[in-house]
């Protein structure tokens, strides 16, 4: 995203910015730094009726610059559209204050973003993070078993699923190989087109010179290997020279299952993290590991969830020294004002009154989504604290140690 | 003024004062992907019947002036392109009536409709995350749905005919064998496809003919000690490899009982096959081998995680056998060892001591699979053989009476005469030909054209057994490995989050797992812990714990990606990142 002005008042945070969004992640970032209530001024097309002097009516389309207030915001991650719904709160001569419009924010087309609070440190952040160009890691991953593959995009800040391939694949049957082996030649045919398609083109749009991003394979058993066998052999065969050169930049890595979680995994394994180290997603899918880790060891280090989260802080126990807490962005998408200042203010006081780390996830990875599981927020404590959860009265009587049958 | 054309697409120009967008119906209607639709063939399966025409042609010589190219090719489709058996299929059917006439259009329609079911299938709704796609199908209830396909009946002809049989009566009049189905099980390469090969060789259920073959391919592929394993190992893969990855089926007989062997894998990565595979068993056979160190790697590895598997389905009972037993002389004390050591573990995971059989055995030599081992190293022993144990195992109740239930395990062309045909443990109920079943969670029904148990045709089936079933009337792209085929009188509820107990192999949190439900995979979460249980009262403990732990039992929600078949008293194994985690029991819909 580009930044083509701002005006954001130092003390108070009031202000405004114009911004480019330039790649279809930026999309993404615009969804993150809209909130209700705040004003956005864009191109826009609407229909006006004019009732003419002979008195009848004719309707017309035009294009007009158009500020609203906005009320809501809905993200199509497929496509990336953004559609942000308000009320017209710049009068002009075809719209009337108040009126609802809903505006769909394109690439390459600027618009202009005030915030009816103000820019808090967390915004600025989104902000900074969105207009950041340098070095973003981008990779395609299939994720594949015998029978479907999940083709995706992950990008600095998200995983997208561009699609997921089914294909019946008979199973082994006694004496008779055959259709198993014909369904999996149909399988990795469909699979190898449909991801050649994807790869070419919502790619070319946002890489002019047509980088060739790595390629990921990742599956339970031996079906990635296969797969690129099979890749092979056809490059070999139809003397592809496009699919030659993606070759060279395959990475094949283990994973559990072919489900699209797998990723949790998948981008945390040596596999990945030798060849594309510091990306977020791997920084992120680590540190969710270690929380998990921790969570393990049940030694009052690791707690998860809103309450909780917020009492270990207070009891400064989220700071200097190995403090880290773990926040989703989601959080600051919040439609409730106060809900989002809530959140705005446990990450300041980790930060500059603790002096612990803070890490927004993207609710988009994998690691963010396991971050929302736990309430889409979690700490690593830097000493044990101990039943941050106790609600008085909670627990039940119901010792064990009898004996007899398990109830499962 | 008008608009700039070019600037917005249809779906963004501005709206009067209505905001709602239009809800458009992104719902997919297989084949209209463009790209392999029309006759649904894509251009290597053109390529192959073009060339596959022109081999059948030659190959019948004479004949080939009967036969049309539509014949040939609708050969070729149901054999996957094999020359030889379309070229036998077509000699039979040409020199019976060498001049009937060409198969209905209506025929070859539903063959090129498996192609695009196949290859539409979902990849025609990419799942955008965070939309439901929508269940119009759904909306249909059953009652429509039957009298729907009764229609389709009547136009759809040659019909198949119930003949209203009870199968109950029949069932019990038909003094059949006992049943017995189970599913080997232990870490890789302790020996399991080794032994069944060795059974089934020695029962001359494989004849010496067969097996010199096999051991002269493993040979040149310098795998010689695999050739029994190749007997349940056919696929290439698993024989250059020398693992299993998929549940091998086969059968024998003994003079009281009709087995049926599911050979299972061993290796970590294909334990949703060995779930399938358990799912259809009565009991398990557990391989163990007996060689130093083996035994103790199989422990800490899948040894552990098969039994709580199967374990985790309600087995009962459980055949140890302590394979590789030449490799430790016959030795007594090893065999004691190991028989110690696994009582403890299975008691532990709640197998009762006196439903636990322990056999010393050799799979390669064959020694105590159903000939006595006569080493005298050996003479120690004097229990059961192999074949003897499983005579002997006490089997579990079937629900004959209860409503049908059958978790489809495998989806395929099984019959050139039928689209497709499915096959799969039958859990409770009966079913026979001319039933109509209903599918779900496609929420279609479809007619039972013919039925085969152990490769033969019957006319009916009952729970415990794993029938094939022929089935007309519905699109394949309805059904595949995981769905729960019914009564259309009595469905199974679709659920998309449910509570369940849950026994807990591994720490339990909030998180993404993968759901098992017998043959049935799928994605979802346990979205929350409600309470931690007192394992043998089922009081609650302690509410909303932030973590289960090995060992505990509680209760929780799982949430699932997508409404599927799943009902109280259901049992579900819970996995996560490649682990089994958890063992459930549904409770009721969440
Ligand atoms: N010495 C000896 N070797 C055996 C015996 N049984 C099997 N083996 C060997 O063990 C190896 C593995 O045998 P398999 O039958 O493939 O093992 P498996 O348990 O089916 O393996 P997976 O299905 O891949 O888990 C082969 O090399 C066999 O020859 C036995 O009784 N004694
Ligand atoms: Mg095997």
């Amino acid at each position: 995203m580009k930044l083509l002005k701002s005006q954001i008042e130092q003390k108070t945070g009031d202000g405004w910015v114009i911004l480019l969004p330039e790649e279809p992640e930026d999309m993404w970032h615009a969804y993150n730094l809209i909130q209700e209530h705040d004003q956005i001024r864009a191109k826009a097309v609407r229909r006006v009726s004019k009732v003419s002097d002979s008195g009848s009516t004719s309707s017309q389309r035009i294009t007009l610059d158009l500020t609203i207030a906005v009320t809501s915001t809905e993200f199509d991650i497929g496509s990336g559209q953004l559609h942000v719904s308000g009320r017209v709160a710049k009068e002009n001569e075809h719209v009337k204050l108040g009126q609802h419009h809903t505006l769909d924010l394109e690439l390459n087309r600027k618009f202009r973003l005030e915030k009816a609070d103000g820019w808090d440190s967390v915004a600025l952040e989104q902000l900074k993070e969105a207009c950041d160009t340098d070095r973003r890691a981008e990779l395609w991953a299939v994720v594949l078993g015998e029978g479907t593959a999940n083709i995706c995009m992950i990008t600095e800040h998200q995983t997208i699923l561009r699609q997921k391939v089914e294909i019946a694949v008979p199973r082994k049957r006694r004496g008779g190989v055959d259709g198993h082996s014909k369904g999996m030649d149909r399988f990795f045919s469909t699979t190898l087109s449909t991801l050649l398609r994807q790869i070419d083109l919502p790619n070319t749009a946002s890489t002019p010179q047509a980088k060739t991003l790595p390629l990921l394979l990742a599956s339970p058993g031996f079906v990635a290997t296969a797969f690129l066998a099979y890749i092979r052999a056809e490059a070999t065969r139809t003397t592809n020279k496009p699919l030659m050169t993606l070759i060279p930049t395959i990475i094949i890595a283990h994973s559990s299952s072919a489900h699209i979680h797998s990723l949790n995994e998948i981008l945390s394994s040596p596999a990945i993290t030798t060849k594309l180290s510091d990306t977020k997603f791997a920084r992120e899918t680590a540190l969710m590991d270690k929380f998990n880790t921790l969570m393990r060891l049940d030694d009052g280090r690791a707690w998860y969830g809103p309450r909780e989260v917020e009492r270990a802080v207070d009891k400064g126990a989220v700071g200097r020294g190995g403090g880290v807490l773990m926040i989703n962005n989601a959080l600051f998408r919040a439609q409730n004002v106060a809900e989002r200042r809530r959140w705005v203010r446990l990450v300041d006081r980790v930060r500059e009154v603790e002096g612990g780390e803070v890490r927004v996830l993207s609710s988009l990875h994998e690691s963010g989504k396991r971050l929302e599981g736990l309430g889409n927020v979690a700490a690593i404590l830097t000493y044990p604290l101990e039943d941050l959860d106790e609600e008085d009265g909670n627990d039940a009587a119901g010792e064990e140690g009898e004996s007899g049958e398990m109830i499962i | 003024m008008p608009p700039k054309s070019g600037v917005s697409r249809t779906r963004n120009v501005g709206y009067d004062d209505d905001d709602v967008y239009d809800d458009d119906d992104d719902y997919y209607e297989a084949g209209e992907d463009g790209a392999e639709a029309g006759d649904g063939m894509t251009a290597d399966d053109k390529e192959q019947m073009r060339v596959g025409t022109m081999q059948i042609r030659e190959a019948l010589g004479e004949m080939s002036g009967f036969a049309s190219d539509e014949q040939i090719q609708e050969a070729l489709w149901h054999y996957y392109y094999d020359i030889a058996k379309s070229v036998t299929y077509l000699k039979n059917k040409l020199g019976i009536a060498p001049k009937q006439e060409a198969p209905r259009q209506e025929k070859a329609k539903t063959a090129s409709r498996f192609d695009q079911a196949a290859s539409v299938a979902d990849q025609n709704a990419p799942a955008t995350a965070g939309s439901t796609p929508k269940k119009k199908r759904n909306a249909t209830t059953n009652g429509e749905k039957l009298a729907e396909s009764v229609e389709r009946l009547n136009v759809d002809e040659p019909r198949v005919r119930s003949k209203n049989l009870n199968v109950v009566d029949e069932f019990e009049k038909s003094g059949l064998k006992r049943m017995a189905n189970f599913v080997v099980v232990g870490h890789v390469d302790h020996g399991k496809s080794t032994l069944m090969g060795r059974l089934l060789f020695d029962l001359k259920v494989i004849d010496q003919r067969s097996i010199d073959k096999l051991r002269k391919e493993a040979e040149t592929i310098g795998k010689s000690s695999f050739a029994l394993a190749w007997v349940m190992d056919e696929t290439s893969e698993e024989r250059s490899r020398g693992v299993t990855v998929d549940i091998a089926t086969n059968y024998f007989e003994t003079d009281n009982t009709r087995f049926t062997i599911l050979d299972a894998p061993g290796h970590k990565d294909f334990i949703p096959n060995m779930i399938s595979g358990a799912s259809q068993a009565d009991f398990p056979v557990l391989v163990i081998d007996a060689s130093t160190n083996s035994f103790e790697a199989g422990l800490k590895g899948q040894t552990k995680e098969h039994i709580l598997i199967a374990r985790s389905m309600g087995m009962q009972h459980i055949i140890v056998a302590v394979n590789k037993m030449d490799t430790v002389s016959w030795s007594k004390s090893r065999f004691d060892d190991i028989s110690k050591r696994m009582t403890a573990f299975l008691t532990e995971a709640s197998f009762s001591e006196k439903r636990i059989t322990f056999i010393p055995l050799a799979g390669i030599t064959g020694e105590n699979v159903i000939k006595r081992v006569e080493n005298s190293a050996a003479h120690w022993y004097t229990g059961e053989t192999l074949l003897e144990a499983l005579e002997h195992i006490e089997l579990p109740q079937r629900d004959l009476q209860k409503p049908l239930r059958l978790s489809v395990a495998d989806v395929f062309r099984g019959d050139i005469r039928s689209p497709l045909s499915i096959s799969g443990r039958i859990d409770s109920g009966t079913l026979q030909v001319g039933d109509v079943i209903l599918a779900l969670p496609a929420n279609e029904t479809a007619t039972i054209k013919s039925i085969e148990v152990q490769d033969t045709p019957v006319d009916w089936a009952v729970a415990g057994q794993i029938p094939t079933l022929h089935l007309t009337d519905i699109d394949p792209v309805h059904l595949r490995q995981g769905d729960m085929v019914c009564a259309p009188n009595a469905p199974v509820k679709l659920v998309k989050a449910f509570t369940s107990k849950l026994l807990a192999f591994e720490h339990v949190l909030p998180m993404p797992v993968e759901v098992f439900r017998s043959t049935l995979n799928s994605p979802g979460g346990i979205r929350t812990l409600s309470a931690r249980l007192n394992k043998f009262t089922g009081e609650v403990v302690k509410k909303k714990p932030r973590i289960i732990k090995p060992g505990e039992v509680a209760r929780v929600v799982v949430q699932l990606e997508r409404e599927l078949p799943i009902e109280e008293g259901m049992r579900v194994v819970i996995r996560e990142r490649g682990r089994t985690v958890g063992a459930g029991l549904m409770e009721n819909v969440a």
